[in-house]
């Protein structure tokens, strides 16, 4: 789960990280207010989450609260990267000396946490990374202990000439990595982290990162949540505990496990169709999650067939095939329905599904195949 | 041979008694697996089943039941700790099915474990079996059969799909591993790749990988390095968009790192059958045999 900006920058406030004056909203009237009350110059950014915001004309400086409103006005319900902006942040137009980066990610090759810092901040840290790779500069951090004063001060000597400002992005370092540690983070990031000309360090934009495991034992970030950016779709599915991401072709896929969703996905690409989704059912498999999956699935007004595709380990064919009878009981399906099942009482799963009027299959290939031919002929 | 587990582990359950751990218990112990005990703090003194004795602590299940491995089923905010308790009473082999475990706790328990030189499989993964003689886990016994082949795989039922067509061309596996789908795991693909290598009935190895880090490039250099036997890979979610979680917690193609393309060029280098989808994997082999 990704933190917007201002959620982010909140918590880095309250872990002590020095950040500007600035406030949301979602109307241009409240940016003029806020503008107001700031007072000079401030800037309008978009809480969407994607970069490139700025290319994108999702941030805009404004000489004065009546420019900043005209500013929210374009930039409130546009779109970036097909998602639409719906609140703005306002902070005040910070003046730069000096623009860097400075990030910590869960690194899963050294399993620990790794710090990254340069002095090229303000750009795609991985465009600086491919192009200029010598001005980044990591340690690692011993998850036991954090990251330790020395650590923070060695990459701080990366970023700055001057001790005092060496010592305040330490700090700050320090500071960000006990935020990325409350907050549950995979992904904590300051770019930029910016000098003043008075000699002030400030973190002037804040990205989070969440894994999403650390949500069941941390209310606190699980409620920052934004369901109005996220496809309905989805979090209807993640409401009946299904995993579900819609993709945008037309045969739709209803599978247990992710890497056999996956690969049932790829076969239909192989086989000259495109899946319209990625659904995982899970391990057990109950009627009513089958019905709001096929619910779901029939709710996408690209699809043309649907196809299921069920390996009986610890999951039994013949819940399956009773979860499709009740399902296509309870809600009409206009839809040709293609079912593979193999497995754990498959010879059942199949007498079920015979006798409800599907046929089933029990390869994978044959049944792909059958699914992607009947989609296209329905395009 | 088998890797990891054989007739000689002697299995401690973690969870016994509950819903899930009761349920995998009944299925390993009719496998044939040796399962010597279980626990569920509270519940010492009770039995299983009539026969497998419960006790409250790992440590009691090592020193008075004899247990030399663990397979952990205890719900996801216990499960870390679970791992801790078992290294710390001293198994060799840690296998922990649940899912859900936070990175972050993952990241503090490497190193402890290292120290300790406990082997631990997974989290969130299916566990392994050697057929024929012991099953940790919950691959389903029944598609498996005995025979030459190494499996190792990132994923559940995609690994159940691949055995079943093994099994049903006739070739059998010495051990299918289930290494899980999260981002930080304990065994990883070149221990496995070490460890069949290094087994005499192994002969050839199918290893099943995923969208999502680094693992399988690193896998495909040790394998043009140190392994002799032949290898086939199948690389799931190449039509998976990037930044989107496929399921596993692992499963995600961050900027342009961890495409399916770049994994099944590396398999590809490092001379790996690359299998373009899971009914390749038997003709690759026997190309291979």
């Amino acid at each position: 789960m990704n933190l917007h900006e201002y959620q982010a920058r909140a918590r880095l406030k309250a872990a002590g990280i020095p950040v500007p004056d600035g406030d949301v909203a979602s109307t241009p009237e409240a940016v003029e207010q806020i503008a107001q009350r700031i007072g000079g110059g401030v800037v309008v950014k978009a809480q969407v989450h994607v970069g490139g915001r700025g290319k994108a004309g999702g941030i805009k400086l404004a000489a004065d609260p009546h420019e900043a409103r005209m500013n929210a006005e374009k930039i409130l319900g546009m779109e970036i990267k097909g998602l639409t902006v719906q609140k703005v942040l306002v902070v005040p137009a910070a003046e730069i000396a000096s623009e860097s980066y400075v990030g910590v990610i869960m690194d899963r090759t050294s399993q620990r946490p790794v710090f990254m810092v340069s002095p090229a901040g303000g750009v795609d840290i991985e465009e600086v990374a491919a192009t200029t790779p010598e001005k980044i500069f990591k340690a690692t951090v011993d998850p036991r202990f954090g990251i330790l004063p020395h650590q923070a001060m060695d990459l701080a000597f990366h970023l700055y000439d001057d001790i005092a400002q060496v010592r305040q992005a330490a700090t700050i370092m320090r500071q960000l990595y006990r935020a990325f540690v409350d907050a549950g983070a995979s992904l904590a990031e300051i770019n930029p982290l910016i000098t003043t000309p008075d000699g002030r360090v400030l973190a002037l934009d804040a990205k989070l990162a969440i894994d999403d495991n650390e949500l069941g034992r941390r209310p606190d970030v699980a409620e920052l949540r934004d369901l109005s950016v996220e496809e309905p779709s989805e979090v209807k599915a993640r409401n009946a505990s299904l995993s579900y991401i819609k993709l945008d072709g037309n045969v739709a896929c209803c599978v247990n496990g992710a890497g056999l969703a996956m690969a049932t996905m790829d076969l239909v690409k192989y086989y000259g169709g495109e899946p319209a989704n990625f659904l995982d059912i899970g391990g057990s498999s109950s009627p009513d999650k089958v019905v709001a999956a096929l619910e779901i699935i029939t709710a996408d007004p690209n699809v043309k067939s649907i196809l299921f595709n069920i390996f009986g380990g610890i999951t039994r064919c013949d819940d399956v095939a009773n979860g499709i009878v009740t399902a296509t009981g309870q809600i009409t399906i206009d839809l040709p329905i293609v079912i593979r099942l193999t497995g754990t009482n498959e010879e059942i799963a199949v007498e079920i599904l015979k006798r409800a009027g599907f046929e089933a299959l029990t390869d994978m290939d044959a049944a792909v195949k059958e699914a992607v031919r009947l989609a296209g002929e329905a395009a | 041979m088998s890797i990891f587990i054989d007739r000689d582990t002697k299995l401690v359950v973690q969870g016994i008694t509950g819903r899930d751990g009761s349920f995998h218990t009944k299925q390993m112990i009719e496998y044939g697996t040796c399962v010597v005990a279980g626990v569920t703090p509270g519940k010492g003194g009770q039995r299983f089943e009539d026969s497998v004795p419960i006790f409250n602590t790992v440590a009691e299940a090592v020193s008075e039941g004899g247990a030399n491995a663990s397979v952990i089923y205890v719900p996801a905010r216990f499960a870390a700790d679970a791992v801790y308790e078992a290294a710390d009473a001293g198994v060799e082999l840690i296998v922990c099915i649940t899912e859900g475990i936070p990175v972050q706790d993952m990241s503090r328990l490497m190193p402890y474990l290292a120290e300790r030189r406990v082997r631990l499989i997974g989290a969130n993964c299916p566990g392994a079996i050697s057929p024929g003689r012991a099953k940790v886990g919950i691959i389903p016994g029944q598609i498996c059969r005995e025979g030459r082949i190494g499996v190792v795989s990132r994923s559940g039922t995609l690994t159940y799909e691949i055995i079943h067509q093994l099994s049903a061309a006739g070739l059998g596996q010495t051990t299918c591993v289930g290494i899980g789908g999260d981002p930080i795991i304990g065994t990883n693909f070149i221990d496995c790749l070490a460890a069949f290598e290094a087994d005499d009935e192994t002969e050839a190895i199918v290893l099943i990988g995923e969208i999502g880090g680094t693992d399988e490039q690193q896998a495909a250099e040790y394998t043009a390095q140190h392994v002799t036997k032949p290898v086939v890979g199948f690389i799931a979610g190449q039509t998976a968009p990037p930044g989107r979680r496929m399921g596993h917690a692992g499963a995600i193609i961050s900027g342009s790192s961890g495409t399916a393309a770049e994994k099944m060029a590396a398999l590809e280098r490092a001379g790996i059958g690359v299998m373009k989808r899971p009914a390749d994997v038997v003709p690759l082999l026997e190309e291979r045999l």
